[in-house]
Protein backbone atom coordinates (compact mmCIF):
# COMPACT_ATOMS: atom_id res chain seq x y z
CA UNK A 1 0.00 0.00 0.00
CA UNK A 2 1.26 3.41 -1.17
CA UNK A 3 1.47 6.27 2.14
CA UNK A 4 1.35 9.86 0.87
CA UNK A 5 4.12 11.30 0.25
CA UNK A 6 4.75 14.33 2.86
CA UNK A 7 6.46 17.05 2.56
CA UNK A 8 8.81 19.05 4.47
CA UNK A 9 7.87 22.57 4.11
CA UNK A 10 4.13 21.43 3.47
CA UNK A 11 4.23 22.30 -0.44
CA UNK A 12 2.90 20.29 -3.19
CA UNK A 13 4.81 16.30 -2.97
CA UNK A 14 7.17 15.94 -5.43
CA UNK A 15 7.75 12.77 -7.40
CA UNK A 16 10.46 11.23 -4.20
CA UNK A 17 10.45 11.54 -0.38
CA UNK A 18 12.31 14.96 0.43
CA UNK A 19 15.09 12.93 2.48
CA UNK A 20 16.41 11.46 -1.24
CA UNK A 21 16.87 14.50 -2.31
CA UNK A 22 19.13 16.04 0.28
CA UNK A 23 21.21 12.95 0.32
CA UNK A 24 22.02 13.39 -3.42
CA UNK A 25 22.54 16.52 -2.78
CA UNK A 26 25.88 15.74 -0.78
CA UNK A 27 27.91 14.22 -2.82
CA UNK A 28 27.08 16.51 -5.77
CA UNK A 29 27.79 19.31 -3.21
CA UNK A 30 31.29 18.08 -2.73
CA UNK A 31 32.16 17.43 -6.38
CA UNK A 32 31.29 20.82 -7.18
CA UNK A 33 32.95 22.48 -4.03
CA UNK A 34 35.63 19.86 -5.03
CA UNK A 35 35.96 21.06 -8.30
CA UNK A 36 36.16 24.64 -7.77
CA UNK A 37 38.56 24.42 -5.08
CA UNK A 38 40.85 22.55 -7.17
CA UNK A 39 40.55 25.09 -9.87
CA UNK A 40 41.77 27.76 -7.77
CA UNK A 41 44.12 25.46 -6.43
CA UNK A 42 45.78 25.05 -9.58
CA UNK A 43 45.77 28.31 -10.79
CA UNK A 44 47.69 29.27 -7.38
CA UNK A 45 50.35 26.73 -7.96
CA UNK A 46 50.58 28.43 -11.62
CA UNK A 47 51.16 31.39 -10.41
CA UNK A 48 53.86 30.54 -7.29
CA UNK A 49 55.63 28.29 -10.06
CA UNK A 50 56.06 31.62 -12.33
CA UNK A 51 57.03 34.00 -9.72
CA UNK A 52 59.69 31.85 -8.19
CA UNK A 53 60.88 30.89 -11.60
CA UNK A 54 60.77 35.31 -12.39
CA UNK A 55 62.28 36.49 -8.78
CA UNK A 56 65.81 35.02 -9.67
CA UNK A 57 66.13 36.26 -12.62
CA UNK A 58 64.19 39.75 -11.67
CA UNK A 59 67.33 39.60 -8.86
CA UNK A 60 70.11 39.46 -10.86
CA UNK A 61 69.02 41.77 -13.11
CA UNK A 62 71.19 44.73 -12.98
CA UNK A 63 68.66 47.12 -14.53
CA UNK A 64 65.29 48.32 -13.85
CA UNK A 65 62.94 45.60 -15.01
CA UNK A 66 60.13 48.44 -15.52
CA UNK A 67 61.32 51.26 -17.14
CA UNK A 68 64.67 49.18 -19.30
CA UNK A 69 64.36 49.11 -22.46
CA UNK A 70 67.23 46.91 -23.85
CA UNK A 71 66.82 43.01 -23.55
CA UNK A 72 69.72 41.17 -22.99
CA UNK A 73 69.21 38.80 -20.15
CA UNK A 74 71.54 35.66 -20.76
CA UNK A 75 74.35 37.75 -21.00
CA UNK A 76 76.87 37.05 -18.25
CA UNK A 77 75.71 40.54 -16.66
CA UNK A 78 71.89 40.49 -17.77
CA UNK A 79 70.08 43.42 -18.22
CA UNK A 80 66.84 43.78 -19.39
CA UNK A 81 63.33 45.52 -18.84
CA UNK A 82 59.75 45.25 -20.03
CA UNK A 83 59.53 49.12 -21.26
CA UNK A 84 59.50 48.70 -24.97
CA UNK A 85 57.74 45.16 -25.11
CA UNK A 86 55.28 46.38 -23.19
CA UNK A 87 54.68 49.84 -25.45
CA UNK A 88 54.93 47.21 -28.04
CA UNK A 89 52.47 45.65 -27.16
CA UNK A 90 49.89 48.08 -26.14
CA UNK A 91 50.58 50.08 -29.44
CA UNK A 92 50.06 47.32 -32.28
CA UNK A 93 47.23 46.06 -30.30
CA UNK A 94 45.30 49.11 -29.86
CA UNK A 95 46.28 49.95 -33.57
CA UNK A 96 45.01 46.64 -34.50
CA UNK A 97 41.66 47.49 -32.88
CA UNK A 98 41.48 50.48 -33.91
CA UNK A 99 41.31 48.93 -37.43
CA UNK A 100 39.34 46.37 -37.02
CA UNK A 101 36.21 47.59 -34.80
CA UNK A 102 34.84 49.73 -37.08
CA UNK A 103 35.20 46.80 -40.24
CA UNK A 104 33.77 44.62 -37.14
CA UNK A 105 31.06 46.42 -36.52
CA UNK A 106 30.06 47.11 -40.06
CA UNK A 107 30.11 43.43 -41.14
CA UNK A 108 28.31 42.48 -37.88
CA UNK A 109 25.15 45.25 -38.48
CA UNK A 110 25.42 43.98 -41.85
CA UNK A 111 25.03 40.42 -41.39
CA UNK A 112 22.23 40.97 -38.87
CA UNK A 113 20.09 43.66 -40.51
CA UNK A 114 20.69 43.92 -44.30
CA UNK A 115 21.59 41.27 -45.74
CA UNK A 116 18.56 38.92 -46.82
CA UNK A 117 18.70 36.04 -44.63
CA UNK A 118 20.01 33.11 -46.80
CA UNK A 119 23.19 35.33 -47.34
CA UNK A 120 22.97 36.19 -43.50
CA UNK A 121 23.35 32.84 -42.79
CA UNK A 122 26.13 31.83 -45.31
CA UNK A 123 28.24 35.20 -44.31
CA UNK A 124 27.44 34.33 -39.96
CA UNK A 125 29.02 30.73 -40.90
CA UNK A 126 32.35 32.35 -42.99
CA UNK A 127 32.64 34.36 -40.15
CA UNK A 128 32.69 31.71 -37.77
CA UNK A 129 34.95 29.84 -39.71
CA UNK A 130 37.20 32.77 -39.90
CA UNK A 131 37.58 32.62 -36.33
CA UNK A 132 38.50 29.17 -35.86
CA UNK A 133 41.57 29.36 -38.32
CA UNK A 134 44.77 29.05 -36.60
CA UNK A 135 46.90 32.13 -35.70
CA UNK A 136 50.08 30.66 -37.14
CA UNK A 137 47.89 30.93 -41.07
CA UNK A 138 47.48 34.33 -40.42
CA UNK A 139 51.23 34.61 -39.40
CA UNK A 140 52.12 32.42 -42.28
CA UNK A 141 50.26 34.91 -44.79
CA UNK A 142 51.87 38.47 -43.68
CA UNK A 143 55.28 37.16 -43.64
CA UNK A 144 54.77 35.48 -47.38
CA UNK A 145 52.20 38.24 -48.47
CA UNK A 146 51.54 41.05 -46.10
CA UNK A 147 55.44 42.05 -45.38
CA UNK A 148 56.28 42.75 -49.16
CA UNK A 149 52.72 43.93 -50.30
CA UNK A 150 53.06 46.88 -47.64
CA UNK A 151 56.51 47.99 -48.77
CA UNK A 152 53.88 50.34 -51.29
CA UNK A 153 51.01 51.20 -48.96
CA UNK A 154 53.79 52.49 -46.01
CA UNK A 155 55.81 54.64 -48.72
CA UNK A 156 52.95 56.08 -49.87
CA UNK A 157 51.45 56.73 -46.39
CA UNK A 158 55.01 57.85 -45.36
CA UNK A 159 54.89 60.44 -48.24
CA UNK A 160 51.55 61.77 -47.88
CA UNK A 161 50.83 61.88 -44.21
CA UNK A 162 54.09 61.70 -43.12
CA UNK A 163 53.54 65.04 -40.57
CA UNK A 164 51.81 62.21 -38.45
CA UNK A 165 53.62 60.91 -36.07
CA UNK A 166 52.73 57.21 -36.62
CA UNK A 167 53.68 57.25 -39.81
CA UNK A 168 56.83 59.49 -39.40
CA UNK A 169 60.65 58.57 -40.32
CA UNK A 170 63.13 58.46 -42.57
CA UNK A 171 62.89 54.58 -44.09
CA UNK A 172 59.98 52.67 -44.47
CA UNK A 173 59.96 48.59 -43.85
CA UNK A 174 57.32 45.91 -44.68
CA UNK A 175 58.48 44.10 -41.76
CA UNK A 176 56.81 47.25 -39.23
CA UNK A 177 54.82 47.23 -36.49
CA UNK A 178 52.11 48.46 -38.57
CA UNK A 179 51.98 45.31 -40.43
CA UNK A 180 51.99 43.65 -37.91
CA UNK A 181 48.97 45.20 -36.46
CA UNK A 182 47.42 44.61 -39.89
CA UNK A 183 47.31 40.79 -39.60
CA UNK A 184 46.50 41.30 -35.70
CA UNK A 185 43.64 43.30 -36.63
CA UNK A 186 42.45 40.87 -39.32
CA UNK A 187 43.03 37.69 -36.83
CA UNK A 188 40.51 39.19 -34.23
CA UNK A 189 37.88 40.94 -36.97
CA UNK A 190 36.12 37.78 -37.30
CA UNK A 191 35.72 37.03 -33.41
CA UNK A 192 34.66 40.70 -32.58
CA UNK A 193 32.47 40.66 -35.91
CA UNK A 194 30.78 37.24 -34.45
CA UNK A 195 30.24 38.81 -31.06
CA UNK A 196 28.96 41.92 -32.04
CA UNK A 197 26.28 40.35 -34.74
CA UNK A 198 24.51 38.06 -31.85
CA UNK A 199 24.39 41.20 -29.67
CA UNK A 200 22.51 43.04 -32.52
CA UNK A 201 20.53 39.81 -33.78
CA UNK A 202 19.24 40.26 -29.85
CA UNK A 203 17.95 43.82 -29.86
CA UNK A 204 14.62 43.68 -29.42
CA UNK A 205 12.10 44.07 -31.88
CA UNK A 206 9.84 46.73 -30.05
CA UNK A 207 12.35 48.80 -29.57
CA UNK A 208 13.18 48.23 -33.48
CA UNK A 209 9.61 49.31 -34.12
CA UNK A 210 9.86 52.01 -31.90
CA UNK A 211 11.99 53.64 -33.93
CA UNK A 212 10.50 52.66 -37.02
CA UNK A 213 6.96 53.88 -36.04
CA UNK A 214 8.60 57.68 -35.20
CA UNK A 215 9.81 57.44 -39.04
CA UNK A 216 13.30 56.17 -38.59
CA UNK A 217 14.95 55.21 -41.87
CA UNK A 218 17.13 51.60 -41.16
CA UNK A 219 20.16 53.63 -40.63
CA UNK A 220 18.53 55.55 -38.01
CA UNK A 221 16.21 52.60 -36.71
CA UNK A 222 20.07 51.10 -36.23
CA UNK A 223 21.36 54.33 -34.21
CA UNK A 224 18.48 54.41 -32.00
CA UNK A 225 17.48 51.14 -31.10
CA UNK A 226 20.47 48.59 -32.10
CA UNK A 227 23.48 50.10 -31.37
CA UNK A 228 22.91 51.29 -27.80
CA UNK A 229 21.65 48.61 -26.74
CA UNK A 230 24.65 46.46 -28.07
CA UNK A 231 26.73 48.58 -26.68
CA UNK A 232 27.60 46.99 -23.43
CA UNK A 233 28.15 43.46 -25.71
CA UNK A 234 30.53 45.70 -28.69
CA UNK A 235 32.76 46.89 -25.79
CA UNK A 236 32.85 42.98 -24.50
CA UNK A 237 33.66 41.95 -27.83
CA UNK A 238 36.34 44.64 -28.48
CA UNK A 239 37.93 43.81 -25.17
CA UNK A 240 38.20 40.33 -25.73
CA UNK A 241 39.71 40.70 -29.46
CA UNK A 242 42.46 43.43 -27.74
CA UNK A 243 42.71 40.52 -25.39
CA UNK A 244 43.77 38.38 -28.31
CA UNK A 245 45.74 40.67 -29.53
CA UNK A 246 48.10 41.37 -26.53
CA UNK A 247 48.15 38.17 -25.95
CA UNK A 248 49.10 36.83 -29.76
CA UNK A 249 52.44 35.33 -30.06
CA UNK A 250 53.72 33.19 -33.58
CA UNK A 251 51.95 35.30 -35.79
CA UNK A 252 53.64 38.26 -34.71
CA UNK A 253 57.05 36.79 -33.95
CA UNK A 254 57.14 36.21 -37.78
CA UNK A 255 56.38 39.58 -38.59
CA UNK A 256 57.44 41.75 -36.09
CA UNK A 257 60.97 43.78 -37.05
CA UNK A 258 61.92 42.30 -32.76
CA UNK A 259 64.12 45.44 -32.11
CA UNK A 260 64.13 46.55 -28.14
CA UNK A 261 63.15 50.45 -29.24
CA UNK A 262 60.46 53.18 -28.27
CA UNK A 263 59.11 54.31 -31.40
CA UNK A 264 55.78 56.11 -32.25
CA UNK A 265 57.11 55.14 -35.99
CA UNK A 266 54.66 52.18 -36.95
CA UNK A 267 56.27 51.86 -40.57
CA UNK A 268 60.13 51.70 -39.18
CA UNK A 269 61.77 48.45 -39.17
CA UNK A 270 61.53 48.85 -34.82
CA UNK A 271 59.21 47.22 -32.47
CA UNK A 272 58.37 44.20 -30.38
CA UNK A 273 55.82 42.63 -28.46
CA UNK A 274 55.74 40.50 -25.45
CA UNK A 275 54.51 37.64 -26.68
CA UNK A 276 56.55 37.72 -29.43
CA UNK A 277 59.98 38.03 -27.70
CA UNK A 278 59.07 34.95 -25.37
CA UNK A 279 58.55 32.97 -28.59
CA UNK A 280 61.47 34.11 -30.45
CA UNK A 281 63.63 34.11 -27.39
CA UNK A 282 62.73 30.94 -24.95
CA UNK A 283 64.46 28.40 -26.94
CA UNK A 284 67.97 29.53 -26.52
CA UNK A 285 67.27 31.48 -23.10
CA UNK A 286 69.50 30.39 -20.11
CA UNK A 287 67.46 29.85 -16.70
CA UNK A 288 68.17 33.80 -16.36
CA UNK A 289 66.39 34.40 -19.71
CA UNK A 290 63.67 31.61 -19.04
CA UNK A 291 62.89 33.59 -15.74
CA UNK A 292 62.80 37.09 -17.72
CA UNK A 293 60.54 36.16 -20.10
CA UNK A 294 58.82 34.47 -17.29
CA UNK A 295 58.18 38.21 -16.04
CA UNK A 296 57.58 39.41 -18.92
CA UNK A 297 54.71 37.43 -19.32
CA UNK A 298 53.53 38.36 -15.56
CA UNK A 299 53.45 42.01 -16.67
CA UNK A 300 51.38 40.60 -20.07
CA UNK A 301 48.77 39.09 -18.04
CA UNK A 302 48.93 42.56 -15.79
CA UNK A 303 48.24 44.74 -18.53
CA UNK A 304 45.34 42.56 -19.77
CA UNK A 305 44.01 42.65 -16.65
CA UNK A 306 43.93 46.27 -16.78
CA UNK A 307 42.38 46.67 -19.84
CA UNK A 308 39.59 43.87 -19.09
CA UNK A 309 39.21 45.89 -15.61
CA UNK A 310 38.86 49.21 -17.62
CA UNK A 311 36.50 47.89 -20.07
CA UNK A 312 33.96 46.69 -17.03
CA UNK A 313 33.80 49.96 -15.15
CA UNK A 314 33.06 51.64 -18.64
CA UNK A 315 29.84 49.03 -19.08
CA UNK A 316 28.73 49.59 -15.28
CA UNK A 317 28.72 53.08 -15.77
CA UNK A 318 26.04 52.91 -18.41
CA UNK A 319 24.42 50.03 -16.24
CA UNK A 320 21.56 52.64 -15.13
CA UNK A 321 20.28 53.46 -18.74
CA UNK A 322 21.03 50.07 -19.86
CA UNK A 323 18.41 48.08 -17.95
CA UNK A 324 16.32 46.47 -21.20
CA UNK A 325 13.24 48.10 -21.81
CA UNK A 326 10.19 45.85 -20.54
CA UNK B 1 -4.02 68.53 -39.27
CA UNK B 2 -5.95 65.68 -38.15
CA UNK B 3 -6.71 63.25 -41.60
CA UNK B 4 -8.92 61.04 -42.61
CA UNK B 5 -8.39 57.65 -43.52
CA UNK B 6 -10.12 55.68 -46.15
CA UNK B 7 -9.44 51.76 -46.54
CA UNK B 8 -10.89 49.76 -49.32
CA UNK B 9 -11.09 46.20 -49.79
CA UNK B 10 -7.64 45.78 -48.06
CA UNK B 11 -5.97 42.12 -47.35
CA UNK B 12 -3.15 41.40 -45.28
CA UNK B 13 -0.99 38.30 -45.22
CA UNK B 14 2.02 36.83 -43.09
CA UNK B 15 3.72 35.02 -46.00
CA UNK B 16 1.10 33.16 -47.57
CA UNK B 17 -1.80 32.96 -44.02
CA UNK B 18 -4.04 35.95 -45.11
CA UNK B 19 -4.77 37.73 -41.91
CA UNK B 20 -7.27 39.83 -43.03
CA UNK B 21 -10.02 40.21 -45.64
CA UNK B 22 -11.48 42.67 -47.53
CA UNK B 23 -11.36 45.44 -45.57
CA UNK B 24 -13.41 48.80 -46.40
CA UNK B 25 -13.68 51.47 -43.81
CA UNK B 26 -13.91 55.46 -43.37
CA UNK B 27 -11.92 56.21 -40.57
CA UNK B 28 -12.97 59.98 -39.51
CA UNK B 29 -10.46 62.55 -38.76
CA UNK B 30 -10.98 64.72 -35.20
CA UNK B 31 -12.92 61.34 -33.67
CA UNK B 32 -12.13 58.12 -31.76
CA UNK B 33 -12.20 54.50 -33.40
CA UNK B 34 -12.11 51.55 -31.69
CA UNK B 35 -11.30 48.32 -32.85
CA UNK B 36 -12.83 45.29 -31.18
CA UNK B 37 -13.12 41.79 -31.36
CA UNK B 38 -11.99 38.38 -30.24
CA UNK B 39 -8.40 37.15 -29.97
CA UNK B 40 -6.88 36.65 -33.27
CA UNK B 41 -9.10 38.49 -36.06
CA UNK B 42 -6.22 40.92 -36.89
CA UNK B 43 -6.80 44.32 -35.52
CA UNK B 44 -3.27 44.24 -34.97
CA UNK B 45 -2.46 43.46 -38.32
CA UNK B 46 -4.59 45.96 -39.74
CA UNK B 47 -3.84 48.72 -37.44
CA UNK B 48 -0.17 48.10 -38.44
CA UNK B 49 -1.53 48.63 -42.29
CA UNK B 50 -2.36 52.45 -41.60
CA UNK B 51 0.72 53.29 -41.19
CA UNK B 52 2.97 50.58 -43.38
CA UNK B 53 4.49 48.87 -40.39
CA UNK B 54 3.27 45.69 -41.72
CA UNK B 55 5.55 45.00 -44.17
CA UNK B 56 8.36 45.55 -41.46
CA UNK B 57 7.59 41.87 -40.70
CA UNK B 58 9.74 39.53 -42.87
CA UNK B 59 7.38 37.59 -45.54
CA UNK B 60 4.50 40.16 -44.56
CA UNK B 61 2.65 42.16 -47.52
CA UNK B 62 -0.42 43.91 -48.30
CA UNK B 63 -3.09 44.29 -51.07
CA UNK B 64 -5.97 46.75 -51.29
CA UNK B 65 -5.70 50.78 -50.86
CA UNK B 66 -5.55 53.27 -47.91
CA UNK B 67 -6.41 56.62 -48.72
CA UNK B 68 -4.97 59.39 -45.94
CA UNK B 69 -6.96 62.71 -47.07
CA UNK B 70 -5.89 62.25 -50.78
CA UNK B 71 -2.38 60.39 -50.84
CA UNK B 72 -2.07 56.86 -51.40
CA UNK B 73 -0.38 55.44 -48.45
CA UNK B 74 1.02 52.62 -50.61
CA UNK B 75 1.64 54.41 -54.05
CA UNK B 76 4.55 53.36 -56.01
CA UNK B 77 6.15 57.28 -54.66
CA UNK B 78 5.37 57.15 -51.46
CA UNK B 79 8.15 56.22 -49.07
CA UNK B 80 7.29 54.13 -45.83
CA UNK B 81 9.17 56.26 -43.64
CA UNK B 82 7.36 59.62 -44.38
CA UNK B 83 3.82 57.26 -44.03
CA UNK B 84 5.18 56.47 -40.35
CA UNK B 85 6.00 60.10 -39.77
CA UNK B 86 2.52 61.23 -40.54
CA UNK B 87 0.76 58.17 -38.78
CA UNK B 88 1.98 57.86 -34.98
CA UNK B 89 1.84 54.69 -33.19
CA UNK B 90 2.00 53.38 -29.91
CA UNK B 91 2.11 49.94 -29.17
CA UNK B 92 0.74 47.43 -26.60
CA UNK B 93 3.73 47.37 -24.20
CA UNK B 94 5.49 50.38 -23.39
CA UNK B 95 8.80 50.52 -25.22
CA UNK B 96 10.81 53.73 -24.20
CA UNK B 97 14.40 53.83 -25.49
CA UNK B 98 16.14 51.97 -22.19
CA UNK B 99 19.27 54.20 -23.39
CA UNK B 100 17.87 57.22 -23.32
CA UNK B 101 17.24 60.28 -20.91
CA UNK B 102 13.17 60.77 -20.36
CA UNK B 103 14.11 63.94 -22.48
CA UNK B 104 16.17 62.35 -24.99
CA UNK B 105 12.72 59.96 -25.33
CA UNK B 106 9.98 62.54 -26.21
CA UNK B 107 13.00 64.70 -28.48
CA UNK B 108 14.05 61.51 -30.62
CA UNK B 109 11.33 61.79 -33.43
CA UNK B 110 12.25 65.67 -33.51
CA UNK B 111 15.93 64.82 -34.07
CA UNK B 112 15.38 62.38 -36.76
CA UNK B 113 13.69 65.11 -38.73
CA UNK B 114 16.78 67.16 -38.21
CA UNK B 115 15.50 70.73 -38.45
CA UNK B 116 14.89 71.60 -34.95
CA UNK B 117 16.57 74.11 -33.23
CA UNK B 118 17.54 73.50 -29.29
CA UNK B 119 15.12 75.71 -27.47
CA UNK B 120 12.66 74.67 -30.04
CA UNK B 121 12.98 71.03 -28.99
CA UNK B 122 12.97 72.13 -25.47
CA UNK B 123 9.57 73.59 -25.94
CA UNK B 124 7.76 70.40 -27.69
CA UNK B 125 9.48 68.28 -25.48
CA UNK B 126 6.99 70.00 -22.78
CA UNK B 127 4.33 70.85 -24.62
CA UNK B 128 4.08 66.78 -25.61
CA UNK B 129 4.69 65.67 -21.88
CA UNK B 130 1.88 68.61 -20.91
CA UNK B 131 -0.46 67.05 -23.44
CA UNK B 132 0.50 63.63 -22.36
CA UNK B 133 -0.34 64.33 -18.67
CA UNK B 134 3.11 63.47 -17.71
CA UNK B 135 4.82 66.83 -17.29
CA UNK B 136 4.09 67.44 -13.88
CA UNK B 137 5.50 63.80 -12.66
CA UNK B 138 8.77 64.30 -14.45
CA UNK B 139 9.67 67.39 -15.18
CA UNK B 140 12.36 67.28 -12.25
CA UNK B 141 13.86 64.50 -13.91
CA UNK B 142 14.05 65.03 -17.57
CA UNK B 143 17.68 63.98 -17.39
CA UNK B 144 17.02 60.20 -16.02
CA UNK B 145 16.32 56.97 -17.81
CA UNK B 146 12.88 56.55 -19.46
CA UNK B 147 13.15 52.91 -18.03
CA UNK B 148 13.22 54.04 -14.46
CA UNK B 149 9.37 55.15 -14.85
CA UNK B 150 6.39 53.24 -13.87
CA UNK B 151 4.40 51.11 -16.46
CA UNK B 152 1.70 53.86 -16.61
CA UNK B 153 4.33 56.73 -16.91
CA UNK B 154 6.13 54.74 -19.62
CA UNK B 155 3.02 54.14 -21.76
CA UNK B 156 2.72 58.17 -21.58
CA UNK B 157 5.91 59.02 -22.34
CA UNK B 158 5.88 56.61 -25.21
CA UNK B 159 2.40 58.76 -26.25
CA UNK B 160 4.34 62.09 -25.47
CA UNK B 161 7.04 60.31 -27.83
CA UNK B 162 4.49 60.17 -30.69
CA UNK B 163 3.09 63.22 -30.57
CA UNK B 164 6.14 65.34 -30.69
CA UNK B 165 6.64 64.87 -34.08
CA UNK B 166 3.11 65.88 -34.63
CA UNK B 167 1.20 63.78 -36.60
CA UNK B 168 -1.64 63.65 -38.13
CA UNK B 169 -3.18 59.79 -36.89
CA UNK B 170 -2.68 58.63 -34.01
CA UNK B 171 -2.43 54.49 -33.58
CA UNK B 172 -2.69 52.58 -29.89
CA UNK B 173 -2.40 49.41 -30.24
CA UNK B 174 -4.07 48.22 -26.61
CA UNK B 175 -2.19 51.14 -25.12
CA UNK B 176 -3.75 50.37 -21.32
CA UNK B 177 -3.82 46.51 -21.25
CA UNK B 178 -0.05 46.46 -19.17
CA UNK B 179 -1.68 49.52 -16.78
CA UNK B 180 -3.51 49.70 -13.32
CA UNK B 181 -7.24 51.22 -13.44
CA UNK B 182 -5.67 54.79 -12.48
CA UNK B 183 -3.30 54.45 -15.52
CA UNK B 184 -5.71 53.94 -17.77
CA UNK B 185 -8.07 56.64 -16.45
CA UNK B 186 -5.10 58.76 -17.33
CA UNK B 187 -4.68 57.52 -20.78
CA UNK B 188 -8.39 57.49 -21.34
CA UNK B 189 -8.39 61.18 -20.46
CA UNK B 190 -5.71 61.86 -22.74
CA UNK B 191 -7.33 60.80 -25.37
CA UNK B 192 -10.82 62.32 -24.82
CA UNK B 193 -8.25 65.54 -24.95
CA UNK B 194 -5.71 64.30 -28.23
CA UNK B 195 -8.88 64.03 -30.64
CA UNK B 196 -9.57 67.45 -30.80
CA UNK B 197 -5.96 67.59 -32.52
CA UNK B 198 -5.85 64.25 -34.18
CA UNK B 199 -7.54 61.22 -35.87
CA UNK B 200 -6.93 58.51 -33.23
CA UNK B 201 -7.82 54.70 -33.80
CA UNK B 202 -7.23 52.45 -30.39
CA UNK B 203 -7.78 48.64 -30.58
CA UNK B 204 -9.09 47.67 -26.98
CA UNK B 205 -10.28 44.26 -25.38
CA UNK B 206 -11.76 46.39 -22.74
CA UNK B 207 -15.93 46.94 -23.70
CA UNK B 208 -16.25 49.72 -21.51
CA UNK B 209 -13.51 51.52 -22.26
CA UNK B 210 -14.38 51.43 -26.19
CA UNK B 211 -17.62 52.85 -25.02
CA UNK B 212 -15.81 55.50 -23.18
CA UNK B 213 -13.50 56.51 -25.07
CA UNK B 214 -14.63 56.33 -28.55
CA UNK B 215 -16.88 58.05 -31.26
CA UNK B 216 -17.14 55.21 -33.96
CA UNK B 217 -16.40 51.52 -33.08
CA UNK B 218 -15.18 48.48 -35.70
CA UNK B 219 -16.67 44.87 -35.09
CA UNK B 220 -13.94 42.46 -36.59
CA UNK B 221 -14.24 38.62 -36.30
CA UNK B 222 -13.11 35.81 -37.93
CA UNK B 223 -15.09 32.84 -39.46
CA UNK B 224 -12.90 30.08 -37.64
CA UNK B 225 -9.20 28.74 -37.07
CA UNK B 226 -6.79 29.88 -39.94
CA UNK B 227 -9.75 32.08 -41.80
CA UNK B 228 -8.78 35.70 -42.69
CA UNK B 229 -10.22 38.28 -40.10
CA UNK B 230 -13.00 40.27 -41.84
CA UNK B 231 -14.72 43.64 -40.45
CA UNK B 232 -18.24 42.84 -38.85
CA UNK B 233 -19.87 46.38 -38.85
CA UNK B 234 -19.00 49.49 -37.96
CA UNK B 235 -21.23 52.52 -36.90
CA UNK B 236 -21.22 55.13 -33.92
CA UNK B 237 -20.21 53.68 -30.86
CA UNK B 238 -23.40 54.34 -29.19
CA UNK B 239 -25.34 52.19 -31.93
CA UNK B 240 -22.92 49.55 -31.60
CA UNK B 241 -23.61 48.86 -27.81
CA UNK B 242 -27.10 49.48 -27.66
CA UNK B 243 -28.77 48.26 -30.91
CA UNK B 244 -26.18 46.24 -33.63
CA UNK B 245 -26.91 45.39 -36.58
CA UNK B 246 -25.42 41.75 -37.06
CA UNK B 247 -26.12 39.14 -34.63
CA UNK B 248 -22.51 38.72 -34.13
CA UNK B 249 -22.18 41.82 -32.58
CA UNK B 250 -24.13 41.56 -30.63
CA UNK B 251 -23.33 37.62 -28.93
CA UNK B 252 -19.66 39.31 -28.87
CA UNK B 253 -20.04 42.62 -26.98
CA UNK B 254 -23.17 40.91 -24.54
CA UNK B 255 -20.29 38.52 -23.54
CA UNK B 256 -22.02 35.33 -25.63
CA UNK B 257 -19.62 34.89 -27.71
CA UNK B 258 -18.07 31.57 -29.03
N1 LIG C 1 4.38 38.25 -36.88
C1 LIG C 1 3.45 37.38 -37.33
N2 LIG C 1 3.81 36.38 -38.14
C2 LIG C 1 2.89 35.50 -38.59
N3 LIG C 1 1.58 35.55 -38.29
C3 LIG C 1 1.15 36.52 -37.49
C4 LIG C 1 2.06 37.50 -36.95
N4 LIG C 1 1.38 38.35 -36.18
C5 LIG C 1 0.09 37.93 -36.22
N5 LIG C 1 -0.05 36.84 -37.00
C6 LIG C 1 -1.29 36.14 -37.28
O1 LIG C 1 -2.24 37.02 -37.85
C7 LIG C 1 -3.50 36.83 -37.29
C8 LIG C 1 -4.03 38.12 -36.71
O2 LIG C 1 -3.20 38.50 -35.64
P1 LIG C 1 -3.34 39.89 -34.90
O3 LIG C 1 -2.16 40.04 -34.02
O4 LIG C 1 -3.56 40.96 -35.90
O5 LIG C 1 -4.65 39.67 -34.03
P2 LIG C 1 -5.32 40.62 -32.97
O6 LIG C 1 -6.72 40.81 -33.39
O7 LIG C 1 -4.52 41.83 -32.77
O8 LIG C 1 -5.29 39.72 -31.68
P3 LIG C 1 -5.12 40.17 -30.14
O9 LIG C 1 -6.43 40.74 -29.74
O10 LIG C 1 -4.83 38.91 -29.43
O11 LIG C 1 -4.02 41.15 -30.08
C9 LIG C 1 -3.37 35.71 -36.28
O12 LIG C 1 -3.81 34.52 -36.89
C10 LIG C 1 -1.91 35.63 -36.00
O13 LIG C 1 -1.53 34.31 -35.74
MG1 LIG D 1 -3.29 42.60 -31.15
Amino acid sequence: MVTPLRTREGGPATGRPAFRRSRGEGPFRFATTGAGILLLAIMAAIAVFLIVKAVPALQANTSHFLTEKIWTPNSTKPVFGIAALAFGTVISSFLALIMALPVAIGVALFISHYAPRRLAGVLGYVIDLLAAVPSVVYGLWGVIFLIPFMKGPSTFLNTYFGWIPLFAGDAVYGKSILTGSIVLGIMILPIIAAISREVFLQAPTSLEEASLALGATRWEMIRMSVLPFGRPGVISAAMLGLGRAMGETIAVALIFPATFDITFKVLSANGNSIAANIANGFGEATPIGQGALIASGLVLFVITLVVNTAARLIIARRKEYSRAAA
Amino acid sequence: MAKQIEVSDLDAYYGSHKAIEGITMTIEPRSVTAFIGPSGCGKSTFLRTLNRMHEVIPGARVEGKILLEDQDLYGSDIDPVSVRRTVGMVFQRPNPFPTMSIFDNVAAGLRLNGRVTKSETQGIVESSLKDANLWNEVKDRLNKPGAGLSGGQQQRLCIARAIAVNPSVLLMDEPCSALDPISTLAIEDLISKLKNDYTIVIVTHNMQQAARVSDRTAFFNLAGQGQPGKLVEMDDTSKIFTNPTQKATEDYITGRFG
